[in-house]
Parts: C-alpha cells; structure tokens; sequence
C-alpha cells in the first residue's frame, strides 16, 4: 500500500466556470450563481465531469506519463461550491499486472467524491 | 403509478441502444488544450493522445443541444417527472477506456437503459435509481464504456424545521382532525368521558375502543409557560404555550400567538386557529378573544 501526495484545488468560480465549460457542460448552475441560488444550491458547484478529470489527474500526477488509466470508478457525494477546496488522497495497491487507487476527495462540507482508479504499465 | 414508471423502464430496456450520435467534433488539440488547461493537468502526453476521462465531452449535447429521441435517460426522466420525482442527483460514474483516443479520431455514442430501481427511501427524499449505460465507438470498435446512476427524487416539502409530533395509532385521529381544521377531543362510546390527550383505554371505564368529538375550539387559558430556553427549531424566543380548558371541559396545549408574555393572563378566553407547517402537519394554536 502506497500513500498518495495529496493535491489540493482551489475551486474558485473561475475554476468552476472555466473547467465547465472545458467539458462543454453549460448547465447553469456551474456558472450562474443567480441560477444556482434559485434551484436551491449555496453557490455554483463542480460538475461530474470535471470531478472524474481531477479524479484522473490526481491518479496520473503520481502513477506518472506512461501509467495507462483503465477504469475511473466514482462514487459522488456533497457538491463542492466556488470557493471550498477540494482535497484528493488516495492509496495505491497492486492487483494482478494494474494498480489500483483508492480516492477520497473531500471538500469543506465532507466527501465530495470518493472511488477507485485502475492503471496500467504500457 | 408505480406499474407506470416500471411498464416504462421495461419498455425503453427493451428498446436497446440507442442510435449512435456523433461528436460534434473529431477528437482535437484544441479542445484536450482547454481541459488540461482548465484542470491544471499538465501530464506530457496530451495533447498528442486525449486524456481518457475526456471522453463523454466529445459528445456532449452543447450549449444549444437537444437530447435524441431514443435517448432513454430523456424518456426516463420525463415519467419520473410526470410521477412527482422531479429532482435528480447523479450518484456514480464509472468509465472502462479500451484504449487512448488521438486527435483526429471521430466518436459516436450509444445509450441504452440498465435498470430502474425504486421506489427507495433516501435521505434526499423517496426516488428511483436509474442506470444508463453508454458506448463509445470509433467507426465499429467499442472505446470506451461508462456506466451512470441518477437518482430521481421527490423534493421534500419544506417542513419550517419545526419539531414534529409522533403520531401513532391513538393520536392519528387527532392529527388528521388537525390537517382538516377540526379540533378532535376523544370520547369514551360507553361512558361518554371526553379525555385528552388521547390515550387507548378509557381512564374512567377502561373500554377500549374509543370514539371521539369535534370540539367548538374555545376555552380559556387555564394555565401558561413563558418560554426563553433552550432554543426551539423554528420558533423565535420567548414564546407562551398556554394550557386551555376548552368549553368541552378538557384541557389541551398549544402556543399562544400574538399575546405577548407580559399580557397573557389566566382565565382568557381563546379560540383556537391553525399553523399549517407542510401537507402532512397542521398544528393547532391559540389566539386570544378580543
């Protein structure tokens, strides 16, 4: 078993806004807070698909350029608002030839994603 | 209503796959140089090949986009709408990537309805879980796979965070009687005592099937509390909770609104009004005869 650097984001609204629209999500609430409020929400909040890219990268920015991602497995928990920090640390363990990654990312308001990475050496 | 939501998720499971829809773009420098810019992922293999949790934005609907027919999240959705689970959270995501893809490449998608499981008691509300599976092709080779789950919900009503009461077999009358604006007191059928607050034997004969009266709803503060602490959800502090004697001759709790505590006095009369807090609760309260 291997501890995982933590990294941290900074989920500012121009993070929010910015990797929405990266992931060609234009739901409101991911960049009209007027929006977000009106639907119940504190603020705008990550979408899902940003959420497994940072899954991803937090993964990749250990395992390094040539680990191979073969599976992202989430599991999605309390919304991670513009403002919070969204902390990601793991645990890697062998299984067969891949390794797997156990992911916990947590915001200020509890576990905002959690789940297993699968990789592979090319 | 239930056989309705499953005759449709049998119906859309039965339909298969949808048709494959095409990215609106071929895998791209570009668009990988967005993402990685925007998630700060500077791993030196993009843009030559795309990052593998990328693959679901290739074939995004858009800004501007409308779902397909045939998509069977679309149908889904819009029975459980149709049926009061209005709200939707998405609870896991699970992508399988055969292979890396490389700009240039042309994807399409395909979705089909898993399952439909539901109703479920959640802590967000009673809803239905909804699994979706999709495909995506490059021409007729399988890339990728990913398995998503919605929970469709009923919003709970805001309840005004008051304190509920348990409402059980013996009281149920009581809390009904409220919901309808009638103020219920429970009589004896044999020895026609009227008591409160409800209890299942008689106290006076013991019979056990007890009946009851509606009462006329006025009385007199037989006695009162000034309440300043603990705090009470919902309620800004002091409060009085008047004891009443109801003209039926019984005595029955409840806050005393609009009286502030210096001008409550014992022997007032009041009449009793309704604090309706959601379609499941109406509480009973006092104001004062002028």
């Amino acid at each position: 078993m291997t501890e995982l650097p933590e990294l941290a984001i900074d989920t500012t609204a121009t993070f929010v806004v910015s990797t929405a629209l990266a992931t060609r999500d234009f739901q409101d609430v991911h960049h009209d807070r007027d929006a977000a409020v009106a639907r119940g929400s504190k603020d705008i909040f990550l979408n899902i698909l940003t959420t497994t890219g940072l899954v991803q990268r937090f993964v990749t920015d250990w395992a390094g350029p040539r680990a191979l991602v073969r599976n992202v497995s989430i599991r999605l928990g309390v919304p991670c608002y513009a403002g919070d920090t969204l902390v990601f640390s793991g645990t890697a363990k062998p299984d067969g030839p891949d390794t797997v990654v156990d992911v916990v990312g947590k915001c200020s308001l509890g576990d905002h994603v959690t789940g297993t990475v699968r990789v592979s050496a090319p | 209503m239930n056989a309705a939501i499953e005759a449709e998720a049998a119906r859309l499971k039965e339909l298969g796959e949808s048709k494959p829809r095409l990215a609106r773009d071929p895998v791209n420098e570009p668009m990988i140089n967005n993402w990685t810019e925007a998630l700060g992922d500077r791993n030196p293999v993009y843009p030559e090949l795309a990052p593998p949790a990328m693959v679901q934005v290739w074939t995004m609907y858009g800004l501007n986009g409308v779902r397909d027919d045939d998509d069977p999240l679309g149908a889904m959705t819009k029975v459980l709408d149709d049926a009061g689970y209005t709200s939707v959270v998405a609870t896991n995501c699970e992508q399988t990537y055969h292979r890396y893809l490389r700009p240039g490449e042309q994807l399409a998608v395909t979705t089909r309805l898993s399952d439909v499981v539901g109703p479920k008691r959640t802590a967000l509300g009673e809803g239905w879980f909804v699994t979706t599976l999709s495909t995506w092709y490059v021409d007729d080779e399988p890339v990728a796979e990913m398995m998503f789950r919605v929970l469709k919900f009923k919003p709970p009503e805001p309840t005004g965070s008051v304190i509920r009461p348990l409402v059980n077999q013996d009281t149920e009358f009581f809390w009904a009687g409220t919901a309808a604006r009638e103020l219920r007191v429970q009589r004896c059928p044999d020895c026609q005592a009227l008591r409160h607050p409800p209890g299942p034997f008689c106290p006076r004969c013991g019979s056990g099937t007890p009946d009851y009266v509606v009462s006329c709803g006025r009385g007199e503060i037989f006695s009162y509390v000034v309440h300043h602490h603990p705090p009470v959800p919902g309620k800004r502090l002091p409060i009085v909770i008047a004891l009443v004697e109801l003209e039926e001759g019984v005595r029955m709790l409840g806050e005393l609104l609009d009286v502030s505590p210096d001008d409550v006095r014992i022997g007032q009369p009041v009449t009793v009004d309704w604090s309706r807090v959601d379609s499941d609760l109406t509480l009973p309260v006092w104001r004062a005869v002028p």
